[in-house]
Formats: C-alpha cells, structure tokens, sequence
C-alpha cells in the first residue's frame, strides 16, 4: 500500500483528479512521465492557459494519460480522436486543444484523420506517444515497430518498414513539428509549450518506455532504467544527424525540433473569414 | 437568416437543411455521397450564413466523429449520409450513444447491399438504424414521406435528441430527398424549439451521467465551461469513471441508457392514421412507401373495400401498442417496404397474433406499384 502522501504532489494535487488514482499505467511505464511533461509545461505556461485547455485522446494506453487531467477530456474511439477535436477546435477556437493518441492510434488506425488535420493545419496540439507496439491489446506490431522485431503477431520479425512520423506530416502540411524521448524531459516539456501556444497543427512524438512489451520483446531491456539508457544512448540530435550516413542513423531515434513554420494560416481564422463572406449572400 | 414563413416549393434535401437551421443546428460534417450530397451542399452555404461550421470530412468514421465533437462543443450538430456512410458511421454513433450525446443522423437510403443501387431508392437501412452498432442500446429513428416532413422531422429530430441525449436518425430514401414539392414554414413563434438542458449546479457538485430525480439524463455542459466532464467511451459510471468489471454499475448505465428511450415510446411516437375508423384490412406503411400505400387504400375504398393505413412515422421505438390495437381491429395487417420485409417483423410480433399480417416486399430501387399493394389487399379480404 503506498502512502497518502504518494498523491500530495504538487502537480498532481493542483492538476489530476487523484480521486480515481492511482492510474492504471504499469510500473515503469512512460505515460506517467509523459503525463509530467504535460503537466509541467501548463505549470510554466500558466493558470490561465490550462484554464481554456481541453484534452482529448483515443484508445490504447496512451488513450488514458489525460483522463486524470482535471480538465474536460474526451476518451473517443480507437483512431478517432483528431476528427472530434478537429470539430471541437473549429467550433471553440478559444480553447487550447490538446489531443494524446498513440502510435497505433495516429498513423495505424487513425492515419486519414492525422495526415487531414495537418493538412488543414487547424490549431490542435497533438502529442503522439510512440512506444514502438500495441501495449493495451498484449504487444503487437505496429506502424512504428522496427523492421526484424519480434512481437506477438510477428513471431518471425517483423517484414514491413516503419513509418517515420515528422517526414508524414511534413510533408501532410503540419507547421510544428518535433520528436523526442521520455529521456528528454526539459526538451519536451519546452515543445509542448511552444505547440500550445503554436497557430496551426502542432505534432510532438514522444518515444515512451513500455517495459512490459517493447522491453521485454523489441529491446530486450525489461527494466525500464535500462529503456532509458537505451533512449539516451540510441537518440542523435537533428543537427547532429545530418551529417550522418543512413547506415549509422539505422536503429537511431532522430530527437529535435523538426519544423516551425508561420507561412501557413491557420484554419479556424480561415473559417472566420469564410463566415464573414458567407453572410448577407442570399439562401 | 431563415426561409421566411409561407409557403415554398423545396426538395426535400432542402427542406431538411431549413428545418434543421430553425431547429438550432449550428454545426454540419459530412463527406459526399449519393442521394445525400445536396444536403451537405447546401449545409455548406447555408451554415456560414447563420453563424454556424460547416465541414467536409475526410470520411464518415470523421462525419459523426466531428458532430460528436461539435455537440460537446456546445452546438447542435448534423451529418448526412447514405448505406455506405452509414455503415461506417455505427462505430461513432455507439460512441454517441453511451457518452449520451446529441447528434441527428440523416441516412438517405439507397439500395444495397455494398454500394448497391446508387441513385435508387431502398428502405433497407431500418434494422440497421434499430441494431446496427454493437452493444446494447436503443435509439430513436423517423421516416419522412414528403418535403414537408424533411422540414418538420429535422426541427422534431433535434428536439428529441436533446430531450433525450441520443442519437436520432433521420430515415429518408432518394425519393423524399429529392422531391419537390410545396413546404409551409410556420411563423417562427409557432415553432417549438427544444434548447439543450444545462447544468444549474456549481461544478463541484455536477455528475454528468446521473440525471436529476425525476429525469431520464442529466444536464450537459459544454466543454470550456468549467465542468470538467470526462466524456468516455469505456464503460463508466455516472461521474464517466470507467468501471472495469464492475458489472452491477455496468447493467445499471445500459438499462438506463436503453430504457429512456424505450419507456418513453408514448412520448416519442408519432403516426398518422387514415381511414382506420371502420377498416377491416390495415395497410402499415413508412417513408415513400406510404404514400403509395394510400393511393392503393383509396383505391380499395373505391373499390368498396373498409382498407385503412396507419403511417409510422417514428419507427424507433417500436409502437408495440399501436399495432396490437390496430391487430385488434382488423382481419389483416398488410406491410409494403422497399426491402425484403424487415418491419414486417416487428408488425408481425406486435400484433400478437390477432391478425394476419403480410409482407409485400419491393427490391431493385423502384416504388411499388399501387396495384401491388391493391392486390395485397383484395387478397387478404377475399
């Protein structure tokens, strides 16, 4: 039994519902450092903008991350989160909308509606955490498992490549984009301040520990310490990575801020402006 | 801003779209599809005008998903769609049922299966509207038969989604979706609106999934507003906790969820009846069907036949009564569809027995002709 005071932790005091704690993450898992990242960053942005921010995730693990925020939050289906944040940000572009999915939920199932909000480039903050298989349903392949890996549907090691996230929506038209590791906590944090208050579609991919799966099967480090050391080791700076060979990046995780444009407007300000068109025309 | 009161000559897909702008919706997605593209056409250029969104998604799994979206986001919300879209759309619409959301579907039926008869009519989707979401749940669904009805249906539609935070689906076929005929707009005064029930307790005290003594949801806050509500699809109790295998919060949030619905059926259902007073043979029939299916019973009446027709509008819930009385009255219940003979079922198990009830189904896109719904008659009376 953990003690009271387990809970009394300032951020989870001040921002979590700890009434329906403690979550259900297991031990060692990276969501909770995720959930921390998040947290800190509104911390550091301030009460009024956690004030008019709403959350929204899907299904798989990461889809429960922000349902301990104390904010309102939607748990949509499994891929569907972007469609109904995309509706509640075009109908309320007052508030922040901050969407959690994983990467099953973003680029497996739900890829059409990920690849549309970047192209619509609507002002959602969506943070994609990447931990390399299907955690909820046992540890299964998914988009982002390293090709030759074993996992519980590719007990041959996985045959098909991976898809990379900043080059899909890049090229999709987000216009903030960067990755990094539950390792990189201060750089993280730092992103999603910045995708907060970014006009336009904003995507961080945290590449997160699951002990429990990617470790025991794809890493072959079940302690999540070790997990950690492997993102520290294995990760290479964008800038850094340039000047590399894809030999040597093969395996690597590329961490950095890969994109911050402003060149794109935003698309709740271009449905004000069809709006302003719109009226006084006839029925 | 709205079409002025009087008397316009509408399709019906326009019709719907009017309707549906004096009802309060202020929110539209939906992705293209025959026979029910016009609606989102028109959506797109009228939704701007009153100050509402209208989006084209990049699919129907987006379409309901937006509107559910929209909904919490505190605007009444439309999509339309037709057999294929509608498919896809039973995954959100289960969303929308167990988070208690409203939200008006239209399913512009065409026929199927798959992508099936394109530009023909059908009434193949009437199951599908009652069962087509895994799970168990119950759900609202009406059948226009004119223009008339796509204008007065969309504004009682959003009217029952609201009072009842549920889905309701709106079961046109491509004939009432495109033709044309007179619509009367009443004055705006004369025009019930039902304006979504919002919480009158301070945040701390509000419960999103439990309704106040003597109502069958609670109220519904939008999302900003301070509330904090978790809108879950898991299986949750009335906070939106989830509640893992507790099973006894698990059968309390179904049954309630499905008998708000059910147990209110008085309240829900509409039906016209005609020529009922003295009929010895009922003609039950809905949509463009009934239309039909009253030239064949003035036909029989010529004809010196006591035919009558009872015109379901509501067809989700079920009226049991209204056809266990009806099967009372009369030696047969005769029940012409666009489709293989689906509510026939229905008729069929409501009138217990105390009547002979025949199927006269129609496939391959075409109305039935009156004479078949005649013969039906003259066969059941003979």
């Amino acid at each position: 039994m953990l003690p009271e005071a387990e809970f009394e932790h300032v951020l989870a005091k001040k921002y979590m519902r700890t009434e329906i704690m403690p979550h259900a993450f297991c031990p060692g898992c990276g969501l909770g450092i995720i959930e921390r990242m998040i947290l800190m960053a509104f911390e550091e942005l301030g009460q009024g903008e956690w004030d008019r921010t709403v959350f929204v995730s899907g299904i798989g693990c990461s889809g429960w991350t922000p349902l301990y925020f104390r904010r309102d939050a939607a748990h949509t289906l499994h891929g569907r989160a972007l469609a109904f944040a995309t509706a509640l940000k075009a109908s309320r572009p007052d508030l922040n909308v901050v969407v959690v999915m994983g990467d099953g939920d973003s680029m497996g199932i739900g890829g059409n509606h990920l690849i549309h909000a970047a192209r619509r480039n609507i002002g959602i903050t969506a943070i994609i955490a990447t931990n390399m298989l299907y955690s909820l349903t046992g540890g299964q392949m998914s988009p982002t498992t390293p090709e030759g890996a074993r996992t519980n549907t590719t007990p041959y090691g996985n045959i098909e490549p991976n898809f990379d996230l900043m080059e899909l929506l890049k090229a999709a038209g987000a216009t903030y984009l960067a990755r990094w590791t539950t390792y990189h906590f201060i750089q993280a944090k730092n992103s999603i301040k910045k995708a907060v208050k970014h006009k336009g579609f904003a995507a961080i991919e945290i590449v997160f520990q699951c002990p429990t799966y990617a470790g025991r099967y794809i890493l072959n480090r079940p302690d999540p310490r070790d997990m950690m050391q492997w993102f520290k080791e294995n990760s290479i700076p964008l800038g850094v990575a340039k000047n590399k060979s894809p030999e040597e990046l093969r395996g690597k995780i590329i961490v950095g801020e890969y994109l911050h444009r402003t060149d794109r407007k935003e698309y709740t300000e271009k449905l004000r402006e069809l709006e302003e068109r719109a009226k006084g025309r006839g029925r | 801003m709205y079409v002025e009161p009087g008397t316009h000559l509408m399709q019906g897909d326009e019709a719907i779209v009017e309707g549906a702008l004096i009802a309060g919706c202020r929110f539209f997605a939906g992705y293209p599809i025959t026979p029910a593209t016009e609606i989102a056409e028109r959506m797109s250029r009228r939704m701007p005008q009153v100050g509402g969104v209208f989006m084209q998604m990049e699919d129907e799994l987006a379409s309901i998903m937006a509107i559910i979206g929209a909904s919490w986001a505190g605007r009444k919300s439309m999509t339309a769609t037709s057999g294929p879209g509608y498919s896809l759309m039973q995954e959100g619409l289960g969303y929308a049922i167990i988070t208690e959301t409203p939200i008006v579907i239209v399913d512009v039926q065409r026929g199927g299966p798959s992508t099936g008869l394109v530009t023909l009519p059908s009434q193949g989707d009437v199951m599908q509207a009652r069962w087509g979401s895994h799970g168990d749940y119950a759900t609202i669904a009406l059948a226009p038969s004119s223009a008339q009805d796509m204008f007065d249906l969309a504004i009682k539609a959003f009217n029952l989604s609201e009072t009842y935070r549920n889905p309701v689906i709106i079961l046109a076929d491509e004939v009432i979706a495109h033709v044309r005929e007179p619509v009367k707009v009443p004055p705006y005064e004369e025009i019930e609106v039902v304006e979504r029930r919002r919480p009158n307790v301070p945040p701390e005290d509000y419960i999103p999934y439990l309704p106040d003594p003597g109502e069958w949801v609670a109220p519904m806050p939008a999302f900003g507003e301070g509330y904090n509500v978790l809108v879950e699809s898991v299986m949750h109790d009335e906070f939106g906790h989830r509640i893992g295998t507790d099973h006894v919060a698990a059968e309390r949030t179904i049954k309630r969820i499905y008998y708000k619905i059910e147990k209110n059926v008085d309240k829900i259902s509409m039906y016209e009846k005609r020529y009922m007073e003295d009929a010895e043979v009922a003609v039950v029939a809905y949509g463009s069907t009934a239309r039909t299916a009253l030239r064949a019973v003035r036909e029989a009446r010529n004809q010196g036949i006591k035919a009558g027709l009872i015109r379901m509008i509501t067809l989700w819930p079920f009226y049991d009564r209204l056809i266990e009385e009806t099967a009372s009255q009369v030696k047969a219940i005769i029940v012409p569809e666009m489709n293989m003979g689906k509510i026939v079922r229905e008729v069929d198990r409501a009138s217990k027995g105390q009547a002979k009830v025949m199927s006269v189904p129609k496939v391959g896109g075409v109305l039935h002709h009156p004479d078949e719904i005649l013969a039906a008659i003259k066969s059941a009376v003979r």
